[in-house]
């Protein structure tokens, strides 16, 4: 089995951020294990502007700021960048098993980052009854489907949630002359930044339900309408206050998970509320020389604050390599 | 135009079923699918129990088919390359009310031939069963009780009748049927499809089908029965497939295991008149969760990543299943509720004798290809086999599904194998059908349907005409 100082799973703006300083602490020898064919994550997807203005004091799209750390990365030669890789084991004595076209590869780490990100709510996560038709997409997919693949999901589209990628896909669908009939938020305030309901509803003129949600979809085949409630502050439906919209698109908004069943699978302790590893600091796990940051690790706003914030993990994994 | 021996109505498993068993003669077959893939009708929503036998009225169709099906599905399972797990049943008393009813469960199913059957006590349920609520008493074990997967079960009866000749023709439904001289003729859309004998195998649609050639003396109900899926991470919360005592209408609501380890809770039984009607509520929801809370208390709602509805095609309390002298060469089967999935071999077996007695003369194919290649699924087998076929196909490794570990020749070769859509993929290989729901795979797993059928991304379904994904493609 190969033994290697460092391997970081994940090559997001998480994984590229700890790599970087892992190699500034001194570690020379670093894998950067990246699931899709190019680095940068879910960076790639988000052509809209905004990221970078804490960080590098500049307004770049998701892309541009990416771009940035591939090339930082990229020119550092102690970290191997292995593409299209996927971790299927991990585990506590940091022993990591990876597939990707034609190799299955097992190795050592002394230490490892987990940078893997998170994933989106579902419907069925919030319990939407009605029936399951075609037309039913999280936010994130439909990002994706648009910006990478230009593919238009659908032409009638209410949001489910406010969140920042259901705000900023709400004017996405707009620019690509989609009609948003609704975004549709069941707490009394926004989930998402302000300056994404002004710039990507409220500029838009999409009207925006506080205290509302969707209870029921309708549709065989295609979605055809939901059903919409106002809602108590226990977010109890209020009776008679149900309406009905017509669209053949849902899109949902409501929350993003870590994505931490391989430190799970290691017997890393996870909060059962918000699946983040239980720690008793910034980016560690209850595994010593298992790291996670970004949002792996906890949630975050925005890209800068993950970059910020992983720095921590590569340094933090030079030393317990450094202590061993 | 060529006639057919016989003509079976629904792709469902007791049509794919009948003509896997039919394929064993010198017959020519056609099974007509009104669904773009089969299985997508009452199957895809079958819970995936193989029931022991028990829990039927003894002298019913039911009784008698269950348990020889249970047995011969074993058999089928391993020449067709299907998991039959067998985890084992128990069924749970409360009361030593509840108990004396096990006594009489277990006898009525010892003289059905269930066998194996035993009543188990605390001890051994707290060594067995450790989540069980500390409220029941005892349970009847029944060893038989099994799990598979429906629509896998389904598409391997249709490749392997497929592979011996049987013709299989989806997007294809039966709108009228005109009696000929020779037979009948089925007209289903711009075809017509002539055929000297007809099954009816069409599920909900049963009674229409049969409405086609005058026969009008029984109704398909539909009952509706939601199902929740759990997070895999929790797929020790039982160990056996756990039953309360059964009523009337339905067995109760269960704690099931599924064959890919997923926990599912469910279903709830209710009577409706939409034969279309697959959606779920937050009654039924709150329904289930509290009756199986009572079987296994740690079960938690947070953990469901899924739930769906399935139509049981009810007519009345047993299967219907009779050639019909009315219209000679015309068989039904019909009103195949729970137990149906286990009972589709027999069913087969059962509608071949009719065939027999109605004067069909069946002979033997020289060669039956009884035998079908087990496809790989790499979330069910070892790293170090999982590294002996990346070394032979490098398309192993290319994963495509992060949730359930499926790769891209997994999902390559389940299009070579039939499947059209978004459904019939996952139904085939479990992309999509993980904790994050298809969020991530959705685009690639498009893209592959795209490429091997050599449609546009833009024509690629959910489930059929009618449940495009996509809208435009403004890449061009």
């Amino acid at each position: 089995m190969r033994e290697r100082d460092l391997v970081i799973v994940g090559g997001g703006p998480a994984g590229m951020a700890a790599a970087i300083s892992a190699h500034e602490n001194g570690v020379k020898d670093i894998l950067l294990l990246e699931r899709d064919q190019y680095l940068g994550g879910i960076l790639n997807q988000c052509v809209h502007t905004g990221f970078g203005i804490e960080y590098f004091k500049e307004v770049l799209t998701g892309p541009e700021y990416a771009e940035r750390f591939v090339k930082k990365v990229r020119d550092i030669p102690s970290i191997e960048i292995s593409l299209r890789s996927f971790v299927v084991r991990l585990s506590r004595d940091r022993v990591l098993t990876y597939l990707k076209p034609g190799i299955l590869e097992t190795i050592k780490a002394k230490a490892v980052i987990m940078a893997t990100g998170c994933r989106e709510k579902t419907r069925e996560m919030v319990h939407i009854p009605g029936t399951r038709p075609a037309g039913i997409f999280s936010a994130g997919l439909a990002q994706k489907l648009i910006n990478v693949e230009g593919l238009l999901p659908g032409k009638e589209v209410v949001v489910v949630g406010s969140g920042d990628i259901g705000l900023i896909m709400a004017r996405r669908f707009t620019l690509e002359g989609a009609k948003v009939k609704a975004v549709i938020e069941i707490q009394a305030e926004t989930r998402g930044l302000i300056r994404n309901v002004v710039q990507c509803v409220e500029d838009f003129d999409i009207p925006l339900y506080f205290n509302h949600k969707i209870s029921r979809i309708y549709g065989s085949d295609r979605v055809e309408k939901v059903h919409v409630v106002r809602v108590d502050k226990d977010h109890n439906e209020i009776s008679g206050s149900g309406f009905d919209i017509t669209c053949d698109t849902v899109l949902l908004s409501v929350g993003l998970i870590p994505e931490n069943e391989l430190i799970e699978m290691a017997g890393a302790e996870l909060d059962r509320k918000t699946n983040s590893p239980v720690s008793d600091g910034l980016n560690k796990t209850s595994i010593p020389g298992i790291f996670a940051c970004g949002n792996s690790f906890k949630v975050y706003d925005i890209a800068d604050s993950v970059t910020r914030d992983s720095e921590l993990a590569g340094k933090l994994a030079a030393e317990y390599i450094r202590g061993l | 135009m060529n006639v057919y021996d016989i003509a079976i109505i629904g792709g469902g498993v007791v049509g794919t079923a009948i003509a896997r068993e039919l394929a064993r003669y010198r017959l020519r077959v056609a099974l007509l699918e009104k669904e773009t893939e089969l299985a997508f009708g009452v199957s895809k929503s079958n819970s995936g129990i193989i029931h022991p036998g028990t829990s039927n009225p003894p002298g019913s169709l039911k009784a008698k088919l269950c348990v020889e099906g249970n047995r011969l599905t074993r058999k089928i399972a391993k020449e067709l390359g299907i998991d039959v797990k067998e985890v084992g049943e128990l069924i749970v008393a409360f009361s030593e009310e509840d108990l004396a009813r096990l006594h009489e469960i277990k006898k009525d199913g010892e003289a059905l031939g269930v066998p194996g059957l035993k009543i188990v006590d605390r001890a051994w349920l707290d060594k067995h069963e450790p989540n069980l609520s500390k409220e029941v008493i005892a349970a009847l074990y029944a060893p038989t009780g099994a799990i598979i997967s429906p629509y896998r079960w389904v598409y391997d009866f249709a490749e392997n009748a497929a592979r011996n000749g049987v013709e299989i023709f989806t997007d294809t439904k039966v709108e009228s049927i005109i009696r000929k001289d020779h037979g009948f003729e089925l007209i289903a859309g711009a075809r017509t499809f002539k055929a000297r004998r007809v099954i009816n195998a069409a599920g909900l649609y049963a009674d229409e089908v049969c409405g086609m050639v005058g026969i009008r003396d029984f109704k398909i109900t539909p009952r509706k029965g939601e199902e929740f899926l759990l997070d895999k991470k929790r797929e020790n919360i039982t160990n056996h497939l756990i039953f309360p005592i059964h009523t009337k209408t339905s067995k109760g609501m269960l704690v099931i295991k599924t064959s890919d380890g997923n926990p599912m809770i469910g279903p709830t039984a209710e009577d409706i008149s939409d034969k279309e009607d697959l959606s779920t509520s937050r009654e039924g929801f709150e329904k289930v969760l509290s009756s199986v809370k009572r079987l296994v208390p740690s079960i938690n709602g947070d953990d469901v990543i899924a739930y769906f509805a399935g139509l049981r095609p009810v007519a009345g309390d047993d299967f219907i299943i009779r050639h019909e002298d009315k219209a000679p060469g015309f068989i039904t089967v019909a009103g195949i509720q729970s137990p149906g999935l286990t009972s589709a071999p027999a069913i087969a077996l059962y509608v071949v004798g009719i065939l027999k007695k109605s004067g069909l003369r069946l002979k033997k194919k020289i060669f039956f290809h009884k035998h079908r290649k087990k496809e790989v699924h790499l979330f069910a087998i070892p790293l170090d086999a999982t590294k002996k076929l990346i070394e032979k196909d490098a398309s192993y490794g290319d994963i495509v599904c992060r949730c359930e570990m499926v790769s891209a020749k997994e999902v390559r070769d389940a299009i070579k194998r039939g499947a059209r859509t978004m459904d019939g993929i996952k139904f085939r290989t479990r992309c999509q059908s993980g904790r994050c729901h298809g969020s991530f795979c959705t685009t690639r797993v498009m893209k592959i349907l795209a490429e091997e059928t050599g449609a546009p991304v833009t024509s690629v379904t959910k489930r059929g005409c009618g449940s495009e994904i996509v809208k435009e493609d403004r890449s061009k």
